[in-house]
C-alpha cells in the first residue's frame, strides 16, 4: 500500500486549507461530533429550507483525513436534499467499510469526488477519521437542533 | 552521532558493557519481526525467551493449583508462586514478602486501595490528592470513591516546565489530606516526578502516599523503604512480565488494617454460613485462584532486569532519551511536550502541520511503531491543550537505530506532507 493512495493532494490541500471552515451565524441544525480514541472534534452546522441544505459549514480540530474528509463532505451535501445527503453517506460509508452502496447516477459526479477519500479503506484504524463528520451530520439532522451523542464505527 | 550514547555507555557492576544488540536478541519478536522499530514499550513492554519459555516450562512442569493440595506437585506449584513474591519483595527492597498482594496489574492495585482502605479510612470532606500527570487509572477510581463517599478530589497542577509544581504541591497540603496518589514516572511526557519530595511533604501533613510505578518500575531501581512511600503499584506487562499479573505493595501495617476486598476462596480461614473469618494479608486480598504463571512470568523478568543490572537498564533508558532529544530537537517543525528537566524513557512530540494520527499512519508503513493519541491522561492533554500528541517510548532492547529511524520517518512524513521541506 502506498501512501499517496492514502495522503493524495486533494486530501493534503482539503487538510491544510479545509473549505467552509467556520461556524453559521444561524445554523437550524448542528451536531458535535468527538472520537475519544483519538481525541479529533468537530461541529457540523447546516441551514435547511424545507428539506434541502442551503448553508453548511464546519469547525473543529482533528487530522488531515478527518479535516479533509469534513471540508469534502460540506462541498458535496451543499444544495443537495437530505434524502441525497443520506445516499452518498451511505455510498461512501459502504465504500470504505467495504460493503459497497450504489448510488444514483444523478450524484455520480459527488460520489467521486469523495473517491479520493476511500483509500482510508486499507487502514481499518482510519475509517473513523474519514466518517467522523459523516455521522455529526446524520445527528445534526436527527437531532434537530438539539446536542446528541454521535456514533462512530 | 553516536557520541552521545557511547559517552554515556551503560554498564554492569562487574563492568561488562550494556549491549542493547545483545539484549534485543533475547526477544523473539524481532526475529519474527525483522524490519521492527517498536518505540511503544510504555504501552507495553516486549517479553524476553526467559518469560516466554519459562512460563510454558512452568505449566510443562510444576503446575496445579496453589495453596490447596496436598500432594506433591500443588506444592511445588505453591512453592514457585510464593517464591514469585519473595522475588517481587526483594526487587521493590520491601521489608517482607507479606507486604506483596498480587493483582491484575497497576489499576486493579490502585481499585483496591480505593475500595478497601477508602471507606474502611476516609469521611466525607477528606481529600486525597493526584496531579495533573495521571493516566485515567489514578483518576478514575478516586472519582467512584468521592461519589461514594464525598471525599474531594484535589489535583495539583504541574508547572510551564512539565515538572511537578512542589510549591503549589505543598499548598494545597492541609489537615484534611488522608492520602496523595501520584506517578513515579509520567507517561505521556516522561517526567520523572521528585516522589522523595512528595512523600516527604505528604507525611510532614500526615497522609499517605500511594505511588504509581508502572512507568519508573521499567527504567529506575525502585526502593520503597528508601521511598517510604505507603502503597506502590505497577504493572508485570510493562516491566518485559506477562499481562494479566501486577503488583500492589503496601507496608503491613496498612494491610492489616484495611478489610478484605473481593470475598471467595483462598481469602478465608473458616466459612460458616453464620460466620467468616479471614486469612492474613496478604491472602486476605487474593479471593480465588490467582493469576499463578503469570506470577511467576512476572518473578522471571524481574529476575531479567537484575541480570541486566537496574541502574544499566537506567542509565540505557537515559543515554537514548538524550539521543533522542537532541536528534527530533535537530529537526526543524518538531517540538517535544516539556517535561520538567528529568525525561527518562518516553517523550511526547508534535510535528507543525502534521496530526498525531497523520504521523502514526506514516510512521506505521515505515515499521516504526509509537503511540499516538490521549495515552490515557485526557487531563492532562487539556491542561496542555492539545488534542493528541505522538510518543516515543523505550526499553532494553531499543537502540540508537531505532531513534534514528523515528527520525528519518518524520522527515518522510514532512516530505509526504509538503511542511518544513529541507
Amino acid at each position: 500500500m502506498d501512501l499517496r493512495d492514502l495522503y493524495q493532494d486533494i486530501i493534503l490541500d482539503h487538510g491544510r486549507s479545509p473549505r467552509n471552515f467556520r461556524a453559521l451565524a444561524a445554523p437550524s441544525h448542528f451536531a458535535h461530533g468527538h472520537n475519544p480514541l483519538c481525541g479529533d472534534k468537530v461541529t457540523i452546522f447546516l441551514r435547511l429550507e424545507g428539506d434541502r441544505i442551503v448553508e453548511v459549514s464546519f469547525e473543529g480540530k482533528g487530522c488531515a483525513i478527518s479535516t479533509a474528509s469534513a471540508s469534502l463532505m460540506t462541498e458535496v451535501v451543499l444544495n443537495k436534499t437530505l434524502a441525497e445527503a443520506e445516499a452518498l453517506f451511505g455510498h461512501f460509508h459502504g465504500t470504505v467499510t467495504g460493503g459497497g452502496g450504489d448510488l444514483p447516477d444523478a450524484l455520480a459526479e459527488e460520489g467521486e469526488r469523495l473517491q479520493p477519500l476511500t483509500g482510508v479503506k486499507a487502514y481499518p484504524t482510519r475509517v473513523k477519521c474519514a466518517t467522523l463528520a459523516w455521522h455529526t451530520l446524520e445527528a445534526a439532522v436527527k437531532g434537530g437542533g438539539l446536542p446528541v451523542p454521535v456514533k462512530t464505527e | 552521532m553516536t557520541l552521545l550514547l557511547e559517552d554515556r555507555a551503560a554498564s554492569r557492576p562487574d563492568g561488562a558493557a550494556f549491549d542493547p544488540m545483545a539484549v534485543r536478541r533475547q526477544f523473539p519478536i524481532f526475529g519474527r519481526n525483522p524490519g521492527l522499530t517498536f518505540l511503544d514499550t510504555a504501552a507495553s513492554a516486549q517479553k524476553p525467551r526467559a518469560v516466554i519459555d519459562g512460563m510454558a516450562e512452568f505449566y510443562r512442569t510444576d503446575y496445579a493449583n496453589v495453596h490447596r493440595g496436598v500432594y506433591g506437585l500443588s506444592a511445588r506449584s505453591t512453592a514457585r508462586f510464593e517464591a514469585a513474591r519473595e522475588t517481587v519483595a526483594r526487587f521493590l527492597n520491601a521489608t517482607d514478602a507479606s507486604e506483596i498482594v498480587f493483582v491484575r496489574g497497576a489499576t486493579e492495585g490502585i481499585n483496591l486501595v480505593a475500595q478497601s482502605w477508602g471507606p474502611a479510612f476516609l469521611r466525607p470532606g477528606d481529600q486525597v490528592v493526584v496531579s495533573e500527570l495521571e493516566h485515567h487509572s489514578n483518576i478514575v477510581p478516586w472519582q467512584m470513591l468521592r461519589q461514594r463517599l464525598g471525599i474531594e478530589l484535589v489535583v495539583a497542577p504541574i508547572g510551564a516546565d512539565g515538572a511537578l509544581d512542589l510549591v503549589a504541591f505543598q499548598g494545597l497540603l492541609g489537615p484534611r489530606t488522608r492520602l496523595v496518589a501520584m506517578t513515579h514516572l509520567a507517561n505521556v511526557t516522561g517526567h520523572v516526578v521528585a516522589v522523595e519530595a512528595v512523600v516527604r511533604l505528604a507525611h510532614a501533613h500526615g497522609a499517605l502516599v500511594l505511588l504509581d510505578g508502572c512507568q519508573a518500575v521499567p527504567r529506575l531501581p525502585v526502593d520503597v523503604r528508601a521511598l517510604d512511600c505507603d502503597f506502590y503499584v505497577f504493572s508485570g506487562h510493562k516491566c518485559y512480565g506477562p499481562t494479566g499479573i501486577g503488583v500492589l505493595y503496601a507496608k503491613r501495617a496498612l494491610l492489616d488494617a484495611m478489610p478484605p476486598w473481593q470475598g471467595g476462596g483462598d481469602m478465608i480461614r473458616t466459612v460458616s454460613f453464620a460466620e467468616t473469618t479471614y486469612q492474613d494479608a496478604p491472602q486476605r486480598f487474593e479471593a480465588g485462584t490467582p493469576d499463578i504463571a503469570g506470577a511467576i512470568g512476572l518473578a522471571l523478568a524481574l529476575d531479567f532486569m537484575d541480570g541486566l543490572g537496574r541502574a544499566a537498564i537506567r542509565d540505557h533508558e537515559a543515554a537514548l532519551t538524550r539521543y533522542a532529544e537532541a536528534l527530533l530537537t535537530e529537526i526543524p517543525g518538531v517540538g517535544l511536550v516539556a517535561a520538567g528537566g528529568s525525561r527518562l524513557g518516553a517523550l511526547s512530540f508534535l510535528v507543525d502541520g502534521i496530526h498525531p494520527h497523520d504521523l502514526a499512519t506514516i510512521f506505521d508503513q515505515h515499521d516504526v511503531a509509537v503511540r499516538a493519541g490521549h495515552h490515557c491522561a485526557q487531563p492532562l492533554m487539556d491542561r496542555l491543550d492539545l488534542p493528541a500528541t505522538a510518543r516515543a517510548s523505550f526499553g532494553v532492547y531499543s537502540t540508537e537505530a531505532d531513534v534514528e529511524r523515528l527520525a528519518e520517518a518524520i522527515r518522510a512524513a514532512q516530505k509526504l506532507f509538503g511542511v518544513a521541506a529541507r
